[in-house]
């Protein structure tokens, strides 16, 4: 693990010492997959958080949202110092990622199954108005349970947004399980072709892999895009990764804290 | 009712290119002139109502003002989450058009009615609710719809009723109307009960000489909390009619204003709506509602023992 990688880690593990508790693995498995978007693929401006021509990202899996915050107080969005009232009575960052609240957040998501159909809705938008702008979503693969996911899929392919992307956080956990063992869902890659989309799959923490999916598209011009990366829930603490027990954490002491950050060192 | 609504909504799109209309599975034709001249600002999704749902908060969140229609409960109940998080939370100018509010789907059978949808949008924070009583009202308040700045929820009702308001009035969202002046007694009314106020108004006065007072609120949320005031305060007695469960209603509404403002003026109000229960006949809407005892005969009954200040239930 490179050191951007590991300062990206650290900034949500000052979250984490706020209020000690959070959705550890589904975090870890998103960091490499929102620092290349934000390093490489997408169009912002911090200063200018609601640009009009801005791409747009919408966290699906919203659980996972301290990764998101990390990567924009990185980018300046908002002060680092935000970050270290997580989750506090006053602090603008909550468990789930609020619109409105939060610059940069793009829709508020939590409940599962809501953010496609929102990229869809902005996808469209630009479509109608020959906006050049792209629209990314993340969706967990436990998040495809919701049958919600598969209507907007549909609708996706038959408005031929291929201004959009769905990026498949593949981490094959839930919180109950093993997904395969929860409800197995089969080929992911068979299904979303199956839905009308131009499917990729990669290890979702190599950088360089990442980068060369997103610099090569769109591919057919016509077809959505599913990129989907295979990730390691809890990537980067060897004790968390690939753990279900370590979906979500109600309490953090000290020691545990300490030993996260001495595995970033 | 619902031509009037959508034509409004093809007319309106006519003048502001922010508006899009979405529909899920509707009749063949609906709509065809929008379709035809405003082909990318005409969808038909599909039997999806979550995904619609989602889909016109993304058109919102980047400056469309969707128009969804389809049936009242599938827009209302089967999507729920979806107006919840993605509509309301997020404060977008959503419109839901729900066609069939209340019983009018009666020989469809309990599937297709919707009688709680008023009770499940009322709790929700940032919605509007609006349940126009005839197609000319339907048309006056369309008008106001493009501009209002939040979530809205237009109920309709069957169809081809009973015209009641004239062309010439003024109607604005969350200002309810005196069809019949304030009085001692009143009927609060929404939707198309307000036309059975009217032939209740009309049995009290030609039958008992008693003059009653009716209240429309074509906006069951937010409440006219002036004129409920007013009412709550002048009144003797005031009977709220709608065709929806008595339970979270509009009857319901302003009973907690009422606890809210005027606790002193509970006593009066009395509620009429849909007992708690699936209906356990079809027929047709009429039969429905009558079945559960709302004529304007009983409307009479009950404003006479109010007077007479009888125990009524």
């Amino acid at each position: 693990m490179d050191k951007r990688s590991k300062e990206l880690r650290k900034l949500v593990l000052s979250a984490f010492k706020s209020d000690r508790r959070g959705h550890i693995g589904p975090t870890f498995s998103l960091i490499e997959i929102l620092r290349v978007l934000f390093d490489s693929f997408l169009k912002f401006n911090p200063e200018k958080p609601i640009w009009k021509d801005r791409d747009r990202l919408i966290l699906s899996k919203g659980h996972g949202c301290l990764a998101l915050y990390a990567i924009l107080a990185d980018y300046g969005f908002f002060d680092k110092s935000e970050l270290e009232k997580f989750c506090k009575y006053d602090s603008i960052l909550g468990g789930h990622p609020e619109y409105g609240k939060v610059p940069g957040i793009e829709a508020s998501t939590g409940a599962l199954g809501h953010g496609l159909a929102i990229g869809v809705g902005i996808a469209l938008a630009a479509k109608i108005n020959k906006k050049a702008y792209r629209t990314v979503v993340i969706t967990g693969d436990g998040e495809l349970n919701e049958g919600s996911v598969w209507e907007s899929a549909m609708s996706a392919s038959m408005h031929k947004l291929s201004n959009l992307i769905v990026v498949v956080d593949k981490n094959n956990l839930q919180s109950y399980g093993l997904t395969r063992d929860v409800i197995d869902m089969g080929s992911l890659k068979s299904k979303w072709e199956a839905f009308g989309f131009e499917v990729f799959e990669i290890d979702g923490h190599d950088i360089q892999a990442l980068e060369k999916i997103l610099s090569n598209l769109p591919h057919t011009g016509s077809k959505p895009i599913t990129i989907i990366c295979n990730t390691i829930k809890g990537k980067g603490f060897d004790f968390a990764e690939g753990n279900a027990n370590w979906h979500h954490k109600s309490y953090m002491d000290d020691e545990l804290l300490n030993k996260m950050s001495k595995l970033l060192e | 009712m619902r031509k009037t609504c959508l034509d409004s909504v093809f007319k309106l799109a006519k003048t502001n290119k922010k508006i899009i209309f979405i529909g899920s599975d509707l009749g063949p034709g609906t709509l065809e002139e929008m379709r035809n001249q405003m082909p990318d600002r005409f969808f038909m999704e599909g039997i999806s109502e979550q995904h619609i749902i989602g889909m016109s908060a993304g058109l919102a969140l980047s400056g469309f003002i969707p128009y969804v229609n389809t049936i009242a409960p599938f827009l209302t109940r089967r999507c729920y989450e979806q107006i919840l998080v993605d509509v309301c939370l997020q404060n977008l100018p959503v419109r839901l058009i729900g066609n069939g509010g209340g019983v009018v789907y009666a020989p469809l059978g309990p599937t297709h009615l919707a009688m709680e949808d008023i009770a499940i949008l009322r709790v929700l924070p940032n919605m509007t609710i609006l349940a126009p009583c005839d197609a000319v009202e339907m048309e006056l308040i369309m008008n106001e719809t493009v501009t209002w700045p939040g979530p809205l929820y237009i109920r309709l009702a069957k169809g081809g009723d009973e015209i009641i308001t004239n062309k010439s009035e003024v109607r604005k969202i969350g200002k309810g109307v005196e069809i019949k002046p304030i009085g001692k007694h009143n009927f609060i009314s929404t939707g198309v009960m307000t036309q059975l106020t009217l032939d209740a108004h009309k049995i009290l006065l030609d039958d008992y000489d008693i003059n009653v007072g009716i209240i429309h609120l074509h906006t069951i949320s937010p409440l006219d909390r002036d004129l409920i005031s007013k009412t709550l305060t002048e009144a003797e007695n005031i009977i709220t009619v709608e065709e929806h469960y008595r339970t979270g209603g509009l009857g319901t509404s302003i009973l907690e204003f009422c606890n809210d403002n005027h606790p002193e003026h509970s006593h009066k109000i009395s509620r009429i709506g849909i007992p708690d229960e699936f209906p356990k006949n079809y027929g047709s809407q009429q039969q429905l509602i009558e079945g559960w005892g709302i004529t304007a005969i009983s409307l009479s009954k009950l404003m006479l023992a109010k007077i007479k200040n009888e125990s009524v239930s």
